[in-house]
């Protein structure tokens, strides 16, 4: 007598079924498109707000502790808890929610856009006020272009920010993929579950990508590399018009 | 409020416990991963690239898809507690291994190479050298993954293993603000408290950044 | 001894950073390799620590070839001072001192008890001991940097442009101390600058290098100012260098006036002396204030420089003195150039 066969569960049934991928009612392309919109329009709102503030904030440099610790606050508040709070305080809807994801996306926006203007080396600006610019075309000529590497990098972990939030936020009554994770779960729909999860990931790398590319069209190459890898001990590195070596030597460390 | 927290003593504090262990113990896993992965990619540059992609695209798939999808690749349930913890690993992982790498390529210039010509071997140049000068960049890093992750653990209750999360999901439950407000209230200090420690901690090991710089 | 034979150096990509380089750097002395950016003075110095191997040819350090040495323990026993100190950001200035001989394996109370000497004899307070690089100035920096390089007193140093990131007074300073603790310590020095004055100064002997990693020559600072080999040397001592050369000449036979003797008469300037006999300046158009005095000098001293007192001093004249400070002569820059003329007849002749 043979063994019964065990059937493997297919996590790729709900994925994979054309029924699921219909234009009309709420299908996988209505889902997706949802979630891009709620995405798209809180980090269009939180930007609005974040940018302005921390580029005051930068240019002024009033207000820096605000800009500091608001950028760490942000990151310690459970997103999860905030949009319970919200949901509990104001009801179940779209509104409340995306007033919590704006809540989230703020602080990285406008911690980022300060560090940026921060880090932009001094003698550039002074170079840039002796030349004659007045504030506001030193702000944007010379201070917002030199920081965007900040800047773009601060929108980006926002921008993955509200995708993810988004995403949890199905619990909470939002549309978008997060309902095939939420609904597939509170049905023990495996295949649904992991179609949303995969989606919804498939969504965020896309979405990083192309703000990547973003990125790159619109930060000067001149300063690209920057950012991370310029520390302080850094001060003392090897004048390059200075190194006789061209390329990096061999046997240096051993 | 206060009458919740009475009434609820030993949950809130089971949970609070539970948060812990789901969100420092992942940092851990990252740290010890990410420090050997840090190092391989500066000592074989041509790593660097392919690491820090891969860093970035596991850290950009939101936390509740990773929490259903890990289950379907290694064999752990999806309401274990090792689930969590794997899939905040994964993040911790991510974000440390880059920033070691960055912090000890950011190190390499003059000093090194100073280093490397008084006769230094290689080991103990990593080591007496190029790591504490890294360490400022290094714990920084430590520091946003262990306030991140601590921010995501409550996302787990959604799954039915949360820790501080549990109280969000009664909250809603019951429309009830108190258990919602004492987790976020605990979930916040529960980041300040990790996150004055390792500053703590990194002031004791790098008495050097605070010698008043010229 | 330090010997090249037959160096090159080829990085990957084709770039000849150093072409076939044979010299000789003397054990005790100052060789310094000079030229322009891309010269490959810099590769030529960290070939002899293996910081970069040679493509073909052998470096030696007393006969033995370098590459048959441990690299690390061949290291340690060459001294390296570096453009920005290199510091170690998080040891203290005791410990960075001591980074060598610690690497040796000498216990730690005996190397920081060392390393508290070696900043006195680099004219540092032993008070900076215990403090961190970022809490000293760029100079103080450097003189530990020179000082980390001597603890473990290797016969070699090897210096890459040590002084050039440091302000021209400052610098001034740390080259006449390192001439100092040369002239105690007699070590064998590989010196790196891109500054000929620097070079002129400080070498025993000057290696000029020139683009594409090749040896224009080789010498004395005389012989490089008096008989450059070529155009391009002749031109990177600089067209001024029959003015250089009077670093090499002393106010020996330089013929001076009788002080009490010397009025300018066109310039109405004449020397004021206190009681022991000091010149303390110039009166001029018989004024009662008195016009300072740029320096004095003295029969040991170089004509470069009695001529550069000549033409600041406001009596158009330089003044002598002798062992005690006490003026003994005057002499106007028309009597120099009339001394320089003589002595060119003499070359000539």
């Amino acid at each position: 007598m043979p063994a019964p066969v065990v059937p493997m569960l297919n996590y790729f049934a709900y994925l994979f079924d054309g029924g699921h991928w219909s234009l009309a009612g709420e299908g996988i392309p209505d889902r997706l498109l949802q979630h891009i919109a709620y995405t798209l329009v809180t980090l269009a709102i939180s930007a609005v707000i974040a940018l302005p503030v921390g580029l005051f904030i930068g240019h002024t440099n009033r207000g820096a502790f605000l800009a500091i610790n608001i950028g760490n606050a942000g990151r310690s508040l459970p997103t999860f808890g905030l949009l319970s709070l919200m949901v509990v305080l104001v009801g179940i809807g779209t509104l409340p929610v995306i007033v919590a994801l704006v809540v989230l996306a703020v602080p990285p926006i406008l911690a980022s856009t300060y560090a940026g203007l921060r880090s932009v080396d001094r003698s550039a600006v002074d170079a840039a006020i002796g030349m004659g610019m007045r504030p506001i075309q030193v702000l944007f000529r010379a201070e917002v272009p030199m920081a965007l590497p900040l800047i773009v990098s601060g929108l980006r972990s926002a921008l993955l920010q509200v995708c993810a939030t988004a995403t949890v936020a199905a619990y909470v009554g939002l549309g978008g993929l997060g309902r095939l994770l939420i609904d597939g779960l509170s049905t023990n729909d495996y295949p649904q579950v992991f179609a949303g999860a995969v989606l919804v990931a498939v969504l965020a790398v896309l979405l990083d990508l192309l703000s990547a590319a973003v990125e790159r069209a619109v930060v000067s190459p001149g300063v690209r590399e920057r950012s991370v890898r310029r520390t302080r001990w850094r001060r003392a590195r090897p004048d390059p018009t200075n190194e006789d070596a061209p390329t990096s030597p061999v046997g240096i460390s051993g | 409020m206060i009458a919740y927290i009475q009434g609820n003593q030993a949950r809130i504090l089971s949970d609070l416990g539970q948060h812990v262990w789901l969100s420092l113990l992942p940092v851990l896993v990252g740290v010890v991963l990410a420090l050997p992965a840090g190092y391989l990619t500066v000592r074989y540059r041509w790593l660097y690239q392919p690491v820090v992609n891969l860093g970035g695209i596991l850290y950009s798939v939101p936390s509740l898809a990773l929490f259903v999808v890990i289950p379907a690749i290694i064999p752990v349930g999806t309401l274990s507690p090792l689930n969590i913890v794997v899939a905040l690993s994964v993040y911790s992982f991510a974000l440390l291994a880059r920033t070691v790498a960055d912090a000890l390529i950011s190190v390499q210039g003059e000093t090194t190479w100073a280093a490397a010509a008084m006769g230094f071997r290689p080991l103990r140049q990593l080591f007496g050298v190029e790591l504490p000068m890294a360490l400022p960049v290094m714990m920084a890093g430590l520091r946003v993954a262990t306030v991140s992750n601590i921010s995501l653990v409550s996302v787990g209750a959604i799954i039915g293993v949360g820790g501080l999360g549990d109280l969000f999901t009664r909250g809603l439950q019951l429309s009830y603000l108190a258990p919602i407000i004492v987790g976020i209230v605990l979930s916040v200090l529960l980041a300040a408290v990790c996150d004055s420690g390792i500053v703590l901690v990194q002031r004791w090991l790098t008495p050097w950044t605070r010698a008043g710089a010229r | 001894m330090i010997t090249f034979d037959a160096v090159t150096k080829a990085f990957p990509g084709g770039n000849v950073a150093v072409d076939n380089l044979s010299l000789e750097l003397p054990t005790g002395q100052i060789t310094v390799f000079v030229g322009p950016s891309g010269c490959g003075k810099t590769t030529s110095l960290r070939m002899i620590n293996r910081t970069i191997e040679p493509t073909s040819g052998t470096i030696s350090i007393d006969g033995e070839d370098v590459t048959s040495q441990d690299a690390a323990l061949l290291r340690r026993r060459i001294g390296y001072v570096i453009q920005h100190a290199g510091l170690f950001p998080h040891r203290t200035v005791a410990d960075n001192i001591a980074t060598v001989p610690l690497l040796n394996g000498v216990n730690k109370a005996q190397a920081r008890e060392q390393a508290r000497e070696l900043l006195t004899r680099v004219g540092l307070d032993e008070s900076l001991a215990s403090r961190y690089p970022a809490q000293l100035s760029g100079g103080q920096q450097q003189r530990v940097g020179v000082a980390r390089a001597l603890a473990a007193d290797p016969p070699v140093m090897l210096m890459d442009e040590p002084f050039s990131a440091v302000d021209p007074i400052v610098r001034d300073g740390l080259q006449r101390e390192f001439l100092r603790l040369q002239s105690e310590l007699g070590k064998t020095i590989a010196f790196v600058t891109h500054d000929i004055d620097e070079a002129i100064k400080l070498g025993d002997r000057v290696a000029i290098f020139r683009e594409g990693g090749h040896l224009a020559q080789v010498g004395s600072p005389q012989d490089l100012l008096d008989d450059p080999a070529d155009e391009f040397v002749a031109d990177f001592v600089g067209r001024d260098r029959g003015f250089r050369a009077l670093s090499f000449i002393t106010a020996e036979k330089l013929e001076v006036e009788q002080v009490s003797a010397y009025v300018d008469r066109a310039r109405g300037a004449s020397l004021v002396l206190d009681d022991t006999g000091r010149p303390t300046g110039w009166s001029v158009d018989g004024q009662e204030v008195l016009r300072a005095l740029p320096g004095t000098f003295t029969t040991r001293d170089a004509l470069r420089l009695v001529t550069d007192l000549a033409i600041t001093s406001p009596a158009g004249a330089a003044v002598r003195v002798d062992e005690a400070g006490v003026a003994d002569g005057v002499v106007a820059h028309e009597a120099i150039a009339r001394h320089l003329t003589a002595l060119r007849r003499e070359t000539e002749r």
